[in-house]
């Protein structure tokens, strides 16, 4: 019988914060940029050159620390990582080793599985490398510093996971965390958020850990999903083969749906930590972390509890409503223009989901404004346009952001309510349809749809269709 | 008037009053570099156009009146491991040997505010390791006291310069005796302030938390002045210390009266040259008989500072230096591949001092060694800072020699490295706990070379050596006057 395998997974999740100036120099952080356009002494290593911590990256760091229910360091370092490498001006890198500013948090994730804890390990802050540019033509390498100091936060958390499932929540959860506090973007395709996974398996009911790989170069949900399955298979097709796993860092092919070796512990570096003497240890005060504290927004989880109490919505709603930062401001906002909480959730729900998964985009990348939304539900309750052209405009408003009121108005979209040219219509058309009257008179409830499709058609959809059948029925009784 | 006797101070003074001005000055300077450079090699680049262009400005900017800064019109030299914009910085190393910064450090940057003016880059011991200056890429320095003699290091270039009177002041680093130990050689003043007094921000490091800026010069008087100028707040500096009592020139009185001065008895011990000792004691009791309170006692852990600083200073210079691998500036050696650059590189790049150090620190931070060097002299550093702290509780100023001997003969110091390092043993306990420390000339031995006396003072005391040393040398200089020595 074959040996049944557990999968043991933890993940280190490199997130870039929003800082807009560099983590120990004054530079923007800015993407895009020519090359080394963005760069100072300090960002590009040059001698004589020093590093003070900016204290914005500081203030997110510990944000973060706090919302995934960690241990602020209160005395905390940084180290330098010495390695060579061209990207790396200094070839050393600034990071944490000995005292990171966060440790021993958890998160709490759902899947199909039912709700568990995942342990945080610690949290740290450290900088981003350059960026080597390989020039073809000219058979060189060229170094960009851009990137070289931007601000980022490593979260290492426990091997508590056991699927994929529970990686994507895992990531879900710190994804929506980050978002909330402000912390970062946390773009999976753009880098702003990478995750390397370290994935080991066991037969089921042993205590002790396989030996594990890290994988790398995982550049969305659906790649990490596809890694792990693809490591889990490899690595039980070596231990039922009565070879070994070897503790080694992978890199992920996802196009081949194949991962390959890059290092072996073996010939891994060592990298000579010891604390950066640049930097003096960083002392967080009493007063420090509660104006972090007071200034922590509501959490998802405190959200969607007020919106069960506030708002007459559905659970399903509110889910995907607080699953994103820009959507729960988008309703809030909303609502706040005087907006019925229900049409609302509506809106969003229906056609921003159905245009967001059409046009391949995330919910962060919503543009319409508030503002706009109101007008157009407030059109709709003072029937001035119909559902149909609703939509039309919303359409309209999802690309551009454009204000539904003087659309409808520049486009001639308004309802006709003008009751004496609608009776018209409706008496024109059942003029033109015997066989459809004929069929409603004696009993096919069904022909007043026909009807009503054909007034609306004549009226070129900008009638009201409740008035329409109340006529048409007035009409043939 | 023999304008390049004058202080610091005192050609300011003449400068303001129209005596002379900033121009002559840098003339004056030129010319004896023309003369005697030949010979001493004190500095690594002499920016003679650009020297005599900054003394015209600064002088018009004095008739003028828009500067009126304490050193306005003075020609200083700064050691070549402080970067200054548009002017090469080599550390003394062949791989920065075409490395001209797009920046000047905080310090240089406080010294032209200041009006003084810039002559060039003094010599110093590769990436300032070395207690000769026999470890630059660019040759020797020679001790202008006697051509034979090492001026000591690693600031040697800048001591020698203003013995041998090739400028007014100048600018060194101090990580574990580097200003005061050439000071001592050459018979100059010099000192090390606290650490966090003078900005770090464009100093090459060396050994990052044990770096100090800090003057030399001719007189106690010309130290304060300097210092005064020279520190700052920096906010480019995590180190950097904001202090709000850098008026050190309010410190030149002549009084020690009740002054309690601690003489500890491990300072001299075997190892001591014994000119050097009866020079040094013999300043003591000038002290006292000035109204100090002297006595002696021991100080704990004197023994355990060599091994400690090597450790630490090794270990930082490790990782400090690992910047300088031919990809962004200075020198690059031609190879085939990333990795065979980088070995070309630093293989030829850097000189044999250097890389032993390298070689030392890297191990001492490899893992599995980590704690048993590392951990440890750190452990070690902090209890010789407590044992200096103990003290300081009932002394205010520490007195001792700067080293156990006068200057070495060229050649004879590199042949046995640990013989060299064991030479510190004096001053780097300052480096290791923070310490303000002040060497001034306090006599010479049977071959006519300088002797130097060093003061320790606690941290942020430097009002208090400053007092110590500018009473000791007004009673050194009438003494003198009486015997007709000088």
């Amino acid at each position: 019988m074959a040996k049944e395998y557990e999968t043991v997974i933890g993940l280190e999740v490199h997130v870039e914060l929003a800082a807009r100036t560099k983590i120990f120099c004054g530079c923007s952080t800015a993407f895009g940029g020519s090359p080394n356009s963005h760069t100072c002494p300090v960002c590009t290593g040059m001698p004589g050159s020093l590093p003070v911590l900016n204290r914005k990256v500081l203030e997110y760091a510990v944000a973060v620390g706090l919302a995934t229910n960690c241990n602020i360091t209160r005395y905390c370092k940084f180290d330098r990582k010495n390695y060579f490498y061209p990207d790396n001006p200094q070839n050393y890198q600034i990071s944490q080793l000995y005292l990171p500013i966060c440790r021993d948090g958890w998160v709490e994730i759902e899947t199909e599985g039912g709700t568990k804890k995942v342990g945080i390990h610690e949290i740290h802050m450290e900088e981003d490398a350059g960026k080597l540019i390989h020039d073809e033509w000219d058979d060189c390498t060229l170094v960009d510093y851009n990137r070289s100091g931007v601000p980022l936060i490593e979260i290492v958390s426990e091997p508590d996971m056991r699927n994929a499932d529970e990686v994507i929540a895992y990531l879900e959860k710190l994804r929506l965390t980050i978002q909330y506090l402000g912390a970062s973007d946390c773009k999976l395709q753009e880098g702003s958020m990478r995750a390397d996974v370290n994935l080991s398996v066991r037969q089921k009911g042993t205590e002790e850990f396989g030996t594990r790989t890290e994988m790398k170069n995982l550049n969305s949900f659906r790649a990490i999903a596809r890694a792990i399955e693809g490591e889990r298979n490899r690595q039980i097709d070596l231990l039922e083969a009565g070879e070994s796993v070897v503790q080694e860092t992978r890199r992920w092919d996802d196009a081949k749906e194949t991962s390959y070796a890059m290092r072996s512990k073996e010939d891994a570096q060592d990298y000579r930590y010891f604390p950066d003497p640049d930097l003096t240890p960083v002392s967080i005060s009493d007063s420090f972390l509660e104006e972090i504290r007071a200034r922590q927004p509501e959490m998802p989880e405190e959200k969607k509890k007020r919106y069960r109490e506030e708002f007459d919505i559905p659970d399903y709603d509110i889910g995907i409503i607080t699953g994103s930062k820009q959507m729960a401001d988008i309703f809030e906002a909303t609502v706040a223009l005087g907006s019925q909480p229900k049409k609302v959730s509506n809106w969003l729900m229906v056609e921003t989901l159905r245009l967001l998964k059409e046009k391949e985009m995330d919910p962060e990348d919503i543009r319409f404004s508030p503002e706009n939304l109101a007008r157009l539900i407030a059109l709709t309750e003072d029937k001035a346009i119909n559902s149909t052209v609703a939509k039309e405009v919303f359409e309209v408003m999802f690309e551009e952001d454009v204000d539904p009121e003087k659309y409808v108005e520049e486009k001639g979209l308004k309802m006709v309510s003008d009751e004496g040219a609608l009776r018209k219509a409706v008496e024109e058309v059942i003029a033109a349809n015997p066989q459809s009257v004929q069929d409603y008179r004696n009993g096919k409830e069904k022909a007043i749809g026909f009807l009503v499709g054909q007034t609306m058609k004549a009226m070129k959809g900008k009638a009201d269709p409740g008035s329409v059948n109340r006529l048409l029925k007035e009409l043939l009784s | 008037m023999e304008l390049l006797s004058l202080s610091a101070v005192e050609l300011a003074t003449a400068i303001r009053e129209g005596k002379t001005t900033a121009v002559e000055a840098m003339k004056a300077v030129m010319e004896r570099i023309d003369q005697t450079e030949g010979q001493y090699h004190c500095y690594v680049t002499v920016d003679r156009e650009g020297a005599l262009r900054r003394a015209e400005e600064t002088q018009k900017k004095l008739e003028a009146g828009t500067l009126a800064g304490p050193l306005a019109g003075v020609p200083v030299a700064v050691k070549d491991n402080l970067c200054t914009e548009g002017m090469l910085t080599t550390c003394a190393s062949k791989i920065l040997e075409n490395f001209v910064p797009t920046y000047s450090a905080e310090a240089v940057r406080n010294l032209e505010r200041a009006g003084a003016v810039l002559i060039g880059k003094t010599n110093m011991d590769e990436f300032a390791m070395g207690s000769t200056t026999e470890t630059s890429a660019y040759g020797v320095t020679r001790n202008p006291k006697d051509l034979e003699h090492v001026p000591g290091g690693s600031s040697g270039g800048s001591a020698a310069a203003v013995a041998a009177e090739e400028c007014f002041f100048a600018l060194g680093s101090d990580t574990g005796g580097s200003i005061r130990q050439p000071a001592s050689f050459c018979g100059v003043v010099g000192m090390k302030p606290t650490y966090g007094t003078v900005s770090r921000y464009g100093l090459v490091a060396y050994g990052s938390s044990l770096d100090q800026i800090g003057p030399l010069c001719k007189t106690v008087e010309d130290c304060a002045v300097i210092l005064e100028a020279i520190s700052s707040y920096d906010s480019k500096d995590s180190t950097s210390m904001d202090r709000k009592d850098t008026d050190f020139s309010s410190a030149l009185a002549e009084d020690v009266r009740g002054m309690r001065i601690g003489i500890p008895r491990d300072y001299f011990g075997e190892g001591l040259d014994p000119e050097v000792k009866t020079a040094v004691l013999a300043a003591a009791e000038l002290l006292r008989e000035a109204g100090a309170v002297v006595e002696e006692f021991d100080l704990s852990l004197v023994d355990y500072a060599i091994p400690t600083y090597y450790t630490i200073a090794a270990a930082e210079a490790s990782s400090n230096l690992e910047r300088f691998d031919g990809i962004k500036y200075g020198f690059r050696a031609e190879a085939r591949g990333l990795h065979q650059m980088y070995k070309a590189t630093r293989s030829q790049g850097f000189g044999s001092e250097v890389k032993r150090r390298i070689m030392l620190g890297s191990f001492v931070l490899s893992s599995g060694y980590y704690d048993a060097y590392y951990l440890k002299a750190l452990r070690v550093k902090a209890m010789i800072k407590k044992a200096f702290d103990d003290a300081f509780s009932k002394y205010d100023c520490i007195l001792g020699p700067t080293a156990p001997t006068t200057a070495p003969r060229l050649g004879e110091s590199l042949a046995d490295p640990i013989k060299m390092y064991l030479g510190d043993i004096y001053t780097i306990s300052a480096n290791l706990a923070g310490l303000p420390g002040i060497c001034v000339p306090c006599g010479q031995d049977g071959k006519g070379l300088p002797i130097g006396l060093q003061l320790l003072g606690d941290c942020f005391q430097e009002k208090k050596l400053l007092r110590a040393a500018y009473t000791y040398e007004q009673l050194r200089k009438e003494t003198a006057a009486g015997t007709g020595e000088r």
